[in-house]
């Protein structure tokens, strides 16, 4: 078994005095593709704001290459976020920049690479998601889908060894949806990087997902973990299996 | 930029017309910007027959390291030198694969500076266009305004009254105390020639007309230009960016009404007001500085009651009057016609501002001139 890229131990979040996640522990290997799932208001975004180092946890730790993200400061801290690249769900991307500028931004910060390096390298990024040719294109002028793909290719600027995606699929209609699920696994496949995925988007999850947890609202911890054919076809979990098949609770 | 500069990665050797780079440790980010620098200057050096890239030694490498062979080898096609790799990793070539030769397009748009004849038509163009809005959002705000004093309870009240309260009573410290610094300063500036001639008395009469004719509007419309015109410009723009405008006018509400009318009845409302406490700070401003050089109040006020028409006041006010509906009516205009994005919210923001006041000013401009003929 190779050694865990990230490791939550104990991990509890909570806003002012509600806890969102209660003590949660999962490890997620490197090059896998790694789904968190669950209903609306789980703390599936709280527990990726956390992974991210966004939020610092009430109680716990968060290992990215057993470096503890929340608690690391200054060169530390830097280093860790080296390593990481977020996709948000909206794109996030700067809309006064061109597609080529918001992926230069963090390159021209942060290495000593040639103005000319800088670009061919954008490009690639662009290239890479589909995107090229629109280099000079600005944020607006672009539909959602190609912007969810230009901000994870900016999120792989600087070629981190984990790429988070918050719900990359989310109001996308199914075909650009299933063109996302597809980059995403060829990413996996042919940079190597770790995807941690937050998305309750099932055709997406079955796509994309070497293993998922999932969290549930009322407990507020991980009520499956697995690989999500599995979950699907086995689990005797009603919440795991109301899920799955889409089933109403009311 | 990195704090520090990593050991050389990239090895040229040149021999029988051969230039061979030999890739020693891992090519990523941190390494390729000095190996990018160094394959260049030994190609500009060489003028090689053939290049090798050899990467047996190479221990990893990313994107960057990609880009550095990709550039190579395209820069070599198209020089026609012959270019040759060796021991080149598995996942290396994989993602070669994405960027075979001419892989990349041209970008599709190119972002050139416009000439200056198109500049000076686009700026014509603008400048037009915006008169033209501003005319038919005038004439909105009219047929809006006389609406709601034909059928008074299809105002929104509740939010005409809150605007009231954010732009009106709570901009009352800083409108007080501009108010209060202005009297002051207006009249020590003053006190100063008055002296030479002896007539410090007449500082009542100048801080008086200065403020009430003058400075009490005026103030107070800038405070409230930059308070709560750019406040309505970046609250409505928000709302545009937000698609809360389109759900508006889909739902059939007409955003003038809904929007525009009650910030602009609210400003209406208070913008008079807000003058009549910055020229009462105002003037007390003046009655510290005259106490201080020795005048009772009683001698202040009195030298006040003197150069003051009852005309003054509500010449004043009516002019405060207009400055409400023009700051208003701007900071509206920019915020309905913010375009997409954060960037789009502050210039519609800084517009809101900036046109605020420079109506503010023409206006003045234009009642002095008014009141001049007219003999107010």
């Amino acid at each position: 078994m190779c050694e865990a890229i990230i490791r939550v131990d104990s991990l509890t979040a909570a806003y002012d005095r509600e806890v969102v996640i209660d003590d949660i522990s999962f490890v997620i290997n490197p090059g896998e593709v790694f789904v968190v799932l669950g209903g609306s208001g789980c703390g599936k975004s709280t527990l990726f704001k956390h992974l991210i180092g966004l939020y610092k946890p009430v109680a716990g730790t968060i290992l990215i290459e057993g470096d503890d993200i929340a608690r690391a400061e200054g060169d530390l801290r830097l280093r860790i976020l080296r390593k990481i690249g977020v996709a948000y769900q909206s794109g996030a991307l700067f809309g006064s920049m061109t597609l080529l500028q918001n992926i230069r931004l963090a390159m021209e910060e942060f290495t000593d690479l040639p103005d000319e390096a800088m670009t061919l390298l954008a490009r690639m990024k662009l290239k890479l998601v589909g995107l090229g040719g629109f280099e000079n294109y600005l944020p607006g002028e672009i539909s959602g889908g190609m912007q969810k793909r230009a901000a994870i290719a900016r999120a792989m600027a600087l070629d981190p060894k984990i790429l988070f995606l918050d719900e990359p699929s989310a109001g996308l209609d199914p075909v650009t949806s299933a063109d996302l699920d597809a980059l995403i696994k060829r990413l996996a496949r042919t940079l190597g990087v770790t995807f941690v995925v937050v998305t309750h988007e099932l055709p997406s999850i079955f796509a994309i997902a070497d293993r998922v947890i999932m969290l549930d609202k009322r407990v507020k911890k991980i009520v499956a973990a697995g690989k999500p054919a599995d979950l699907r076809d086995h689990s005797e979990d009603p919440r795991v299996r109301q899920f799955f098949n889409r089933e109403s609770s009311v | 930029m990195p704090s520090s500069s990593p050991s050389p990665v990239l090895h040229a050797g040149f021999a029988n017309g051969t230039l061979t780079f030999v890739v020693d440790g891992p090519l990523d980010s941190n390494s390729t910007g000095a190996a990018w620098r160094q394959a260049d200057r030994a190609l500009h050096q060489n003028r090689p027959d053939a290049v090798v890239f050899d990467a047996t030694r190479m221990t990893y490498a990313d994107g960057a390291g990609v880009a550095l062979y990709v550039h190579l080898r395209d820069r070599l096609f198209s020089d026609a030198i012959p270019f040759h790799a060796r021991g080149l990793a598995g996942n290396f070539r994989l993602l070669l694969d994405e960027f075979p030769p001419d892989a990349l397009e041209a970008p599709w748009r190119l972002r050139q500076p416009p000439s200056f004849f198109e500049s000076v038509g686009r700026s014509t163009f603008s400048v037009l266009k915006d008169a033209a809005a501003q005319l038919a959002f005038t004439g909105e705000l009219v047929v809006n305004l006389c609406r709601a004093m034909a059928h008074p309870r299809s105002v929104r009240w509740g939010d005409t009254w809150l605007v009231v309260e954010r732009a009106g009573v709570n901009a009352f410290p800083i409108v007080a105390l501009i108010g209060f610094l202005v009297g002051l300063i207006l009249a020590f500036q003053a006190a100063i020639p008055m002296k030479q001639f002896g007539a410090e008395l007449f500082i009542a009469d100048l801080v008086g007309m200065s403020v009430i004719r003058e400075l009490g509007p005026l103030m107070t419309a800038i405070i409230l230009a930059g308070r709560s015109g750019s406040a309505f410009a970046a609250e409505i723009g928000t709302m545009s960016v937000n698609e809360e405008i389109n759900a508006l006018t889909t739902l059939g509400l007409p955003s003038a009404r809904f929007l525009v009318v009650p910030k602009v009845l609210a400003s209406l409302l208070l913008t008079p007001l807000l003058t009549v406490f910055t020229n009462l700070f105002g003037l007390l401003g003046g009655l510290l500085v005259m106490a201080s050089l020795g005048f009772s109040p009683i001698a202040y006020l009195n030298e006040l009651k003197v150069a003051l028409h009852f005309g003054d006041i509500p010449s004043g006010l009516f002019k405060s009057l207009v400055f409400g509906l023009l700051v208003a009516g701007i900071g509206c205009l920019r915020g309905l016609q913010t375009g997409n994005g954060a960037a789009a919210v502050g210039e519609s923001t800084t517009r809101a501002v900036v046109g605020g006041i420079v109506l503010i000013v023409l206006a003045d401009g234009l009642f002095s001139i008014t009141y001049y003929y007219l003999g107010i």
